[in-house]
């Protein structure tokens, strides 16, 4: 395995931090060679190396892009940790649709990757509107990365990525065959909206949200940059609305703007902004 | 420590899942067809069953609505797992009585989620039951 160059280290820590927002952890440094050899290769590159100078000399900006998203760990799975879209589902969506008295409640997944977390969204979403008369969700989900956006507007995955936490009977009921692949439902695929978001930049215009989840994207921010991040996150989310975040992650320590009701694991209520 | 019974007529499959399933701190016994597993879950009742499909003597649906009609067969975790992937078929082993529905080929991480997923459908089944 050849070693990364130390100034291409640096010129590539830095590109992710802007682009992503992201550090490249000292423990994940191995990775730069397997996730930049397919581009370099399909990009005709003799070596990462030689990739990582076109990059530098600036001839081709969407190399930037491409590098900065192959960097970016690509973990994703349906209804990761389960518990978090049954309480969506169960509890989230009816608060939410009473507080809004009858208006749609405006869901956004933050930093969606390749599209599983947003389909397990529209499929809770559609479980609680059969649940409730007169509920209605709106979905948006965005990403940094231009080609798993595109994966995910597809809505086409293999055999092993809907069996990563997608029930059986909700891939038959959702999805449909295209060809060796799975595809998600127009009805699923029309609920979305999608969107190219940075969060290591100024949010775009993107109005406000009754329910935000923003689950293990910002655990690799810089430490200045996710809480920039949150704050503009805050930002979008109405007065009452709520922040859902992974496993170890918390919105707490940018100040008052969120609370953590008792005993609600990974949940995170806007407080309203005189408040906070 | 849970019992899964592995039915399969491939011995290749049995080794693998064995394998997964230990790794998962299941015991595990094995059947090579459904003749033999009902033999087995006669015996002793497993908590789950890894159930292949296409096998000899007696197949696995076949299997499956007998295992469902035994006095203690409602309350076992059953995951098909085939390499049929057309949603008619799957349809099917699901009509028959299978709580989940491995595609082959399978992983360790896929196999892990199908029979906590298996186990959690079929709990709150019984529970709506009861």
């Amino acid at each position: 395995m050849s070693v990364v160059r130390r100034d291409h280290l640096l010129f590539l820590t830095e590109l992710l931090a802007e682009r992503a927002g992201q550090t490249l952890a000292p423990d994940r440094l191995f990775v730069i060679e397997s996730r930049l050899s397919p581009l370099a290769r399909r990009e005709g590159f003799a070596s990462v190396a030689a990739l990582v100078e076109a990059i530098k000399g600036g001839a081709e900006p969407r190399l930037a892009q491409a590098a900065a998203e192959a960097l970016v760990d690509p973990e994703s799975s349906f209804f990761r940790d389960r518990a978090p879209f049954a309480q969506f589902r169960d509890l989230i969506l009816p608060a939410m649709a009473r507080a809004r008295s009858g208006k749609p409640v405006r869901v956004w997944s933050a930093g969606c990757g390749t599209g599983q977390e947003a389909y397990s969204l529209a499929i809770a979403a559609e479980h609680a509107e059969t649940r409730t008369p007169g509920m209605s969700v709106e979905l948006t989900a965005t990403d940094f990365a231009e080609a798993a956006l595109e994966k995910a507007r597809a809505g086409l995955y293999t055999h092993f990525e809907v069996q990563r936490g997608l029930p059986i009977r909700q891939l038959v009921e959702h999805f449909e065959r295209a060809d060796d692949l799975w595809r998600a439902s127009p009805r699923l695929r029309t609920r979305l909206r999608w969107g190219r978001v940075n969060h290591a930049a100024e949010l775009p215009e993107i109005g406000r949200f009754d329910v935000v989840f923003c689950r293990y994207m910002l655990k690799d921010f810089e430490p200045g940059r996710r809480i920039a991040a949150l704050q503009s996150l805050a930002r979008c989310i109405t007065p009452g609305g709520v922040l859902i975040m992974g496993e170890g992650e918390s919105p707490l320590d940018i100040g008052a703007a969120f609370r953590q009701p008792t005993g609600a694991r990974g949940l995170f209520q806007r407080v309203a902004a005189e408040a906070a | 420590m849970s019992t899964c019974l592995i039915v399969d007529d491939s011995r290749v499959i049995r080794k693998v899942a064995r394998r997964i399933l230990e790794a998962l701190d299941y015991d595990v016994a094995e059947a090579a067809d459904g003749v033999e597993a009902l033999a087995v879950c006669n015996a002793t009742m497993p908590e789950a069953v890894l159930l292949d499909w296409y096998m000899p003597v007696m197949d696995g649906l076949e299997f499956l609505r007998r295992l469902r009609a035994l006095p203690e067969g409602e309350a076992v975790t059953v995951v098909v797992c085939s390499s049929e992937t057309e949603i008619e078929r799957i349809g099917q082993a699901l009509a028959a009585g299978a709580d989940e529905y491995v595609m082959k080929p399978f992983d360790t991480d896929i196999l892990h989620a199908k029979i906590q997923e298996a186990a959690h459908f079929r709990e709150s089944r019984l529970r709506e039951a009861a």
